[in-house]
């Protein structure tokens, strides 16, 4: 929505008082909102209970964030493109468990993040090929492999469960630990964000993700390998998915056939909530990585400030709605905003 | 979403004769005796235009296949406890798949039927415990679930939102409701004549009671649907919003009517629930929205919108529900389960699609072997 609003900006722009400008532009910064949100969030609930931003609170709030910003990411490349994963909970699931019986077994801990990232990748092929090569709803095929990857999950693991004692100590410190307030899984996830988010930005096929969700017809037309591009953005969330896994495994240290269970609609909902649109080509990752921490944070402000944890979902819920209903009608507002500028201009030329 | 198919599908059919059947496919793909390319001389390409979008007899079938199959090799498959625990346990899915049908139909989506349906039946508990009659309770709580209808709707048809997104949001906003109402209480001591009524069989046959009002339902469904200007109008929506609005077709409130149906069906399906297992509690029916899309889409309801028929979604969830209890029977494990419903899942979607990209690519090899002097595209 934002993307396809700016073009009509340059043409009438220079009559236009400075002042609404700015607004407008304010306005499209998404990001910008999030985290205004955000911050005025956390300072509330500073100022109501001063030990929230202790330095273990603050570490506290970057490691729960940080799975979630990492499959949101992931999840965000491909609603990007104007699709959908459903799997991402799944596959988090299996690679995490995957990781960690590399562990038990006595596996180099560098090793067990490749097997987790490897194995995302994998059912991101299977979730990319299907989609792209089927031309079938991504929709009703990610929701046949969470079934498919739940249950071979399950089967493979049965009743058996990885635990902190099963883990070699170095690798469940580095889930813990960091430098200074923040963690290493923070850092981790931060240089992954910024990696993908300059691809997206400025590579070539990452502006193609964006061509193809805007109109995947004209994108074709205009020689966008559909495609590979649709395949790629699988595999990245599903690695990404995967990656998630092998922290939740560093972080929690406990993982069974039930690990990640519903986790995509808490996906799909930060990826939301940043600002990535279901109809494609608009957002950015930065926004997908601000929702998520958006999301995860209110989950740690509301115990805070008193709130019973069975208002939780529900807030969360409200928020989502809300997220999207506010997106919507600034979009409108000021697409409204540009037609009357644009009938202005154009009675000013004839008069 | 994926909607570049049938963008690209028509530019595709260039080369000769089923450009055509294809035409005439897609409009007529509704109703049950489609003729399906009556103008098409071809018969070959006739015949598989038909077979190409009749999956829902497909489904049918295959369902027909497994009941036969079932009752003649699979041990106390037959009896009437398992028959009626069969069809108990598919009924909530079957009652919210028929306005579901609808919903996708017409092109749209509805994934907070499972907290719907369990915030109705977390009222229910709270207002029997505050004292209330039962007999006031349930309009109410089938008043909430249009309630929940309308909100969903007039978020996707007042603001323009994909309805994907909305209901995600009240597919949470719902159940958190339900968690905040009931918390972890559970409510089991309702009237028994009620209880009763939602787990006993009609007479001596295998058929539970509960099934009455669901065929009810469902003659009401289809016949709106199939029958009536209000189903084509539905069909036409969701082959083309412009199009059937330039028609005259009023697409918001169409689209409206059928959220607060499907939030009006789910909630007696959370009222059903809570009796049938005579328990209310806020997790009733979570991830029954997975269940019911499944049944659907396997079906042949094209998720697209403007495609399949009431009885195909019925057949899919039917099938779907049979097959998960025959493979309790045999000792298959959950697990397995979850994998053949993701499996059958992902094969109803990419069959039909398949069989129309085989026989698309049989027409074209066929019109270049043998090319009508002067009438062969260079699209081909």
């Amino acid at each position: 929505m934002t993307m396809t609003a700016e073009q009509p900006t340059p043409a009438t722009a220079p009559e236009a008082p400075s002042t609404t400008g700015v607004l407008d532009r304010v306005l499209k910064v998404r990001e910008l909102a999030i985290a205004v949100v955000l911050v005025v969030m956390l300072t509330a609930t500073q100022l109501d209970n001063s030990a929230f931003l202790s330095q273990q609170g603050i570490k506290d709030l970057l490691l729960n964030a940080t799975i979630l910003v990492l499959v949101a990411v992931g999840q965000a490349v491909v609603v990007i493109t104007r699709n959908v994963d459903l799997s991402v909970g799944s596959v988090l699931g299996i690679s995490a468990f995957a990781a960690g019986d590399l562990l038990h077994g006595g596996g180099n801990p560098v090793l067990a993040v490749v097997v987790a990232v490897a194995v995302g990748a994998a059912f991101g092929v299977v979730n990319g090929l299907l989609v792209s090569l089927g031309q079938v709803p991504a929709l009703v095929v990610t929701l046949g492999t969470l079934y498919i990857i739940r249950g071979l999950d399950s089967i493979w693991i049965g009743s058996r469960q990885i635990t902190a004692a099963d883990l070699p100590s170095g690798f469940t410190s580095f889930g813990h630990d960091g430098i200074g307030v923040v963690p290493y899984l923070a850092l981790l996830t931060a240089v992954v964000l910024v990696a993908a988010a300059y691809y997206l930005r400025s590579y070539r096929s990452g502006r193609d993700m964006y061509a193809l969700g805007s109109s995947p017809e004209a994108a074709r037309l205009a020689g966008v390998p559909v495609r590979k591009r649709i395949l790629a953005a699988y595999v990245t969330c599903g690695a990404l998915a995967g990656l998630a896994g092998a922290l939740y495994l560093a972080r929690f240290g406990n993982v069974d056939s039930g690990t990640g269970n519903g986790y995509e609609l808490t996906v799909v909902s930060a990826v939301v909530v940043g600002g990535v649109a279901f109809t494609g080509g608009s957002g950015s990752l930065y926004g997908a990585a601000l929702g998520a921490l958006l999301l995860t944070s209110i989950n740690s402000v509301l115990p805070s400030i008193g709130v019973s944890s069975v208002w939780v979902q529900a807030i969360d819920g409200v928020l989502l709605l809300l997220a999207i209903a506010v997106d919507r009608v600034v979009a409108l507002r000021v697409a409204g905003l540009l037609r009357k500028r644009a009938a202005q201009t154009r009675s000013a030329h004839h008069g | 979403m994926a909607d570049s198919s049938r963008e690209t599908a028509p530019a595709k059919t260039g080369a000769g004769t089923p450009k055509a059947g294809t035409g005439t496919a897609k409009v007529q793909a509704g109703t049950p005796q489609a003729g399906a390319g009556t103008s098409v001389p071809d018969g070959r390409a006739r015949a598989w235009a038909r077979d190409a979008l009749r999956w829902d007899t497909v489904v049918g079938a295959l369902l027909v296949v497994l009941l036969l199959c079932s009752f003649s090799f699979v041990d106390n498959f037959g009896n009437a406890l398992n028959l009626s625990f069969l069809i108990g346990n598919t009924l909530p899915i079957a009652m919210i798949a028929l306005p579901m049908t609808m919903l996708v139909v017409s092109g749209e989506i509805d994934l907070s039927v499972g907290s719907t349906a369990g915030l109705a039946g977390a009222v229910m508990g709270k207002l029997w415990n505050q004292g209330m009659s039962i007999e006031t309770i349930i309009p109410l709580c089938i008043l909430l679930g249009v309630v929940c209808g309308l909100v969903n709707g007039l978020l996707v048809t007042r603001l323009g939102l994909p309805s994907l997104a909305v209901t995600i949001g009240t597919l949470a906003a719902y159940r958190g409701i339900a968690q905040i109402v009931l918390g972890s209480n559970s409510v089991t001591d309702f009237p028994q004549q009620y209880l009763n009524f939602a787990s006993d069989r009609l007479g001596g046959t295998f058929v539970p009671q509960a099934a009455l009002p669901w065929v009810v339902l469902l003659v009401v469904a289809a016949v709106v649907l199939h029958a009536t200007p209000v189903g084509r109008s539905l069909f036409a929506v969701g082959a083309s919003q412009e199009a059937a609005r330039f028609a005259g077709i009023r697409v918001k409130r169409m689209k409206l009517s059928m959220f607060v149906a499907t939030g009006t069906v789910s909630a007696l399906t959370g009222v059903f629930w809570a009796l049938h297992y005579a328990s209310a509690r806020y997790d009733n029916a979570t991830g029954l929205e997975l269940s019911v899309i499944a049944g659907v889409l396997l079906g042949g309801i094209d998720f697209d919108g403007g495609k399949g028929t009431l009885g195909g979604a019925v057949a899919g969830v039917f099938l779907l529900g049979a097959l998960q209890n025959v493979m309790s029977l045999v000792n298959v494990s959950a697990q397995s389960q979850t994998v053949v419903t993701g499996v059958l899942l992902v094969i109803s979607v990419l069959a039909p699609r398949v069989a129309r990209q085989a026989g698309r690519a049989r027409a074209r090899r066929k019109a270049s072997a043998a090319p009508p002097p002067g009438a062969l595209p260079a699209t081909g």
